[in-house]
């Protein structure tokens, strides 16, 4: 008896063995093979693409060095992630939609240096979007340029420009129709933004919040949001007929991409975080990028879809506000310019 | 010696008798309790306070009489006094049904009315815009009737009610258990009618339960963001919440903002809460003849 127990013992025993050998081996694996680790801090609706991108830069990678490379994704408004940024999360690489929120990884947590915008091409900014309208079955209200959204019986929908990197642009945008329209009548500029703001029936605090909004629970007439976003819509609501509307003079919004010295020094990741991003940049990457509707530089690639992106006015941020840190003090600063137009009236 | 003995012995027999507790080490719990309340309590709050103390009285000042900020409290002390207004009446009737009634499936609906509590408010606020919105479940119907919830501050209202609905009900249910059927059913036999037992018998024994659940969801109202957002439609001046514009404040960097509006609003909650209590222990002293 005692020796059966002995002997089961003796077999549990080379069991646990066996399989722990077997864990040890299989997680040893693909370390041996030099398994790196990059940690790309992005923005919101940002996931589908760049869970494409990573498998794309995976395999580009591997074949480049023989490395395989993990790459974690962290998703969020793209402040907040610059917020997490500054209070220590160690991320190798941000892709951001908003140029100040790369500011400020500079500005408040001297982590990158304030040049960041001249290191790549096109300011840094691999892909860029505009502001587009989205309107319902039909342009039931004949919906064609920015002055169309202030008449009596339109209801927009819109981020709030407080809350959302998206919200700034939409104003910005219409700002920039504004100025084109009324010159330097100053007092004109504000009344029209001031109706703008005015017709809008829901100011959600995200991107995504109001599409919903507008998608799923039916309100409003004009959906304002990037143009990227309004033509995904369409494609992932077929049966609502939605129609894409680009306004003939609109916003160059730019999607700025940096990668986190201090981070990276630490970590030993410069030369694959340096390489994530200027991948972005090639040919591939690019026509990926363009079919998630975002438009890009690439020659080759912007003449195969140039039909799907209408040729517009797009005016940068210097020649609506100057710079972004002047944009913000004015006009998005509590007590700035936008407080003032939204003030009870 | 002897006479020592003799004047120590009674001495430790009274001092042992006034420490006599029914759980031992009374020092060393109260020492990790008052470790872990500064942990997890008074370390947060205190960070607040300082990081508030980084600005002048005049700036402070300057950020929380702003007028969007002011606007936001308004609408965010008269929605959440409306909550909690329709809880104590709301969660009064939920708590009699449970205590004073027995029909299948009572353990269920006792379970679910904290399911409020349980629920991610993100959550209920996305259900609540479903369900509320013009094209919603109750949205389609009360737009017939022309009342907006979804998007208007009858929607904060709605979510405020919602998440705190079992603050009530949890506060009266076991008053209401207390409460002896003979008191009724003697007043009853007097020939006194449902409307007279309830405000002569019910009700005295019962506001001050239905107060203090009041005042609790008030307070807790007063900073719920996951729910309302989503159905709070944000328009400025109308239905923006106090606790939109702390985070509007983050999104612009301005911590020490954020900080002096969030010390506002915890300040009022405090001061509340402390009401409470003070009220709560003159009311329980008169009650028991003190």
């Amino acid at each position: 008896m005692p020796n059966a127990i002995l002997s089961t013992l003796k077999l549990r025993k080379g069991l646990w063995f066996s399989a722990l050998a077997l864990v040890f081996s299989l997680a040893g694996g693909p370390a041996s093979a030099q398994e790196r680790e990059l940690l790309n801090s992005s923005y919101d609706i940002a996931r589908e693409l760049f869970a494409e991108y990573n498998q794309m830069f995976a395999k580009h990678w591997q074949e480049k060095t023989g490395e395989t490379v993990n790459i974690q994704q962290s998703h969020s408004g793209s402040s907040k992630q610059a917020r997490a940024i500054l209070q220590g999360l160690d991320a190798d690489v941000v892709t951001y939609n908003q140029v100040t929120d790369v500011n400020i990884l500079a500005e408040r947590g001297n982590l990158i240096p304030d040049d960041w915008a001249s290191r790549l091409p096109n300011n840094s900014s691999p892909y860029y979007s505009t502001m587009a309208f989205l309107v319902r079955d039909g342009n039931p209200k004949n919906i064609q340029n920015w002055d169309d959204l202030i008449r009596e019986d339109v209801e927009l929908i819109m981020p709030n420009p407080k809350t959302s990197g998206n919200g700034r642009y939409t104003y910005l945008a219409a700002l920039g129709y504004a100025q084109e329209q009324f010159g330097d009548d100053q007092e004109k500029i504000d009344q029209f933004m001031s109706d703008l703001l005015g017709h809008v029936k829901v100011f959600d605090s995200g991107g995504r919040g109001a599409t919903t909004t507008f998608v799923e629970r039916g309100l409003g007439d004009v959906l304002l949001t990037f143009e990227s976003e309004v033509n995904n819509i369409p494609e992932l609501n077929p049966d609502k007929n939605f129609e894409v509307i680009v306004p003939k003079v609109s916003f160059l919004a730019e999607f700025p991409v940096a990668w986190i010295d201090k981070n990276i020094e630490k970590k030993g990741t410069e030369k694959l975080a340096k390489e994530y991003l200027e991948y972005l940049y090639s040919e591939e990457a690019q026509r990926m990028l363009a079919g998630f509707n975002y438009r890009v530089h690439d020659e080759t690639v912007k003449k195969e879809v140039a039909d799907k992106f209408p040729d517009l006015k797009l005016l940068p941020i210097d020649e609506i506000a100057g710079s972004w840190e002047e944009a913000m003090e004015t006009h998005f600063a509590s007590g700035g310019k936008l407080d003032q137009l939204q003030r009870q009236r | 010696m002897a006479t020592t003995d003799v004047s120590e012995r009674p001495a430790k027999r009274l001092s042992a008798s006034a420490t006599k507790r029914v759980l031992p080490g009374f020092g060393l719990s109260l020492g990790i309790s008052l470790f872990f309340i500064s942990l997890v309590l008074l370390l947060p709050i205190s960070g607040l306070v300082i990081r508030t103390a980084g600005m002048g009285w005049d700036q402070f000042w300057f950020v929380i009489t702003d007028p969007r900020v002011v606007a936001s409290y308004k609408v965010t002390a008269l929605a959440a006094l409306a909550a909690s207004l329709f809880n104590c009446v709301f969660g009064l009737l939920m708590a009699w049904v449970l205590v004073r009634y027995e029909f299948p499936g009572k353990r269920l609906l006792d379970a679910i009315m904290d399911l409020p509590f349980a629920l991610p408010t993100a959550v209920a606020g996305i259900t609540l815009a479903t369900l509320f919105a013009e094209n919603g479940w109750y949205g389609q119907y009360l737009a017939k009737l022309g009342i907006e919830v979804a998007y208007t501050p009858l929607g904060i209202v709605v979510a405020m009610a919602f998440t705190s609905v079992p603050f009530v009900v949890r506060t009266v249910q076991p008053v209401l258990e207390e409460l002896a059927p003979e008191d009724e059913e003697a007043a009853m036999s007097l020939g006194a009618s449902d409307m007279t037992v309830f405000r002569r018998i019910l009700f005295p024994t019962l506001w001050p339960a239905v107060v203090t659940g009041g005042a609790l969801s008030f307070a807790r109202s007063l900073g719920e963001y996951g729910a309302v957002i989503f159905i709070a439609g944000n328009s400025p001046y109308v239905s923006e919440v106090i606790s939109l514009m702390i985070f509007v404040r983050l999104e612009e960097y301005d911590f020490p903002a954020a900080s002096a509006i969030a010390a506002v609003v915890m300040t009022v909650s405090l001061l509340l809460l402390l009401a409470i209590n003070v009220w709560q222990g003159r009311y329980l002293k008169r009650l028991h003849g003190g």
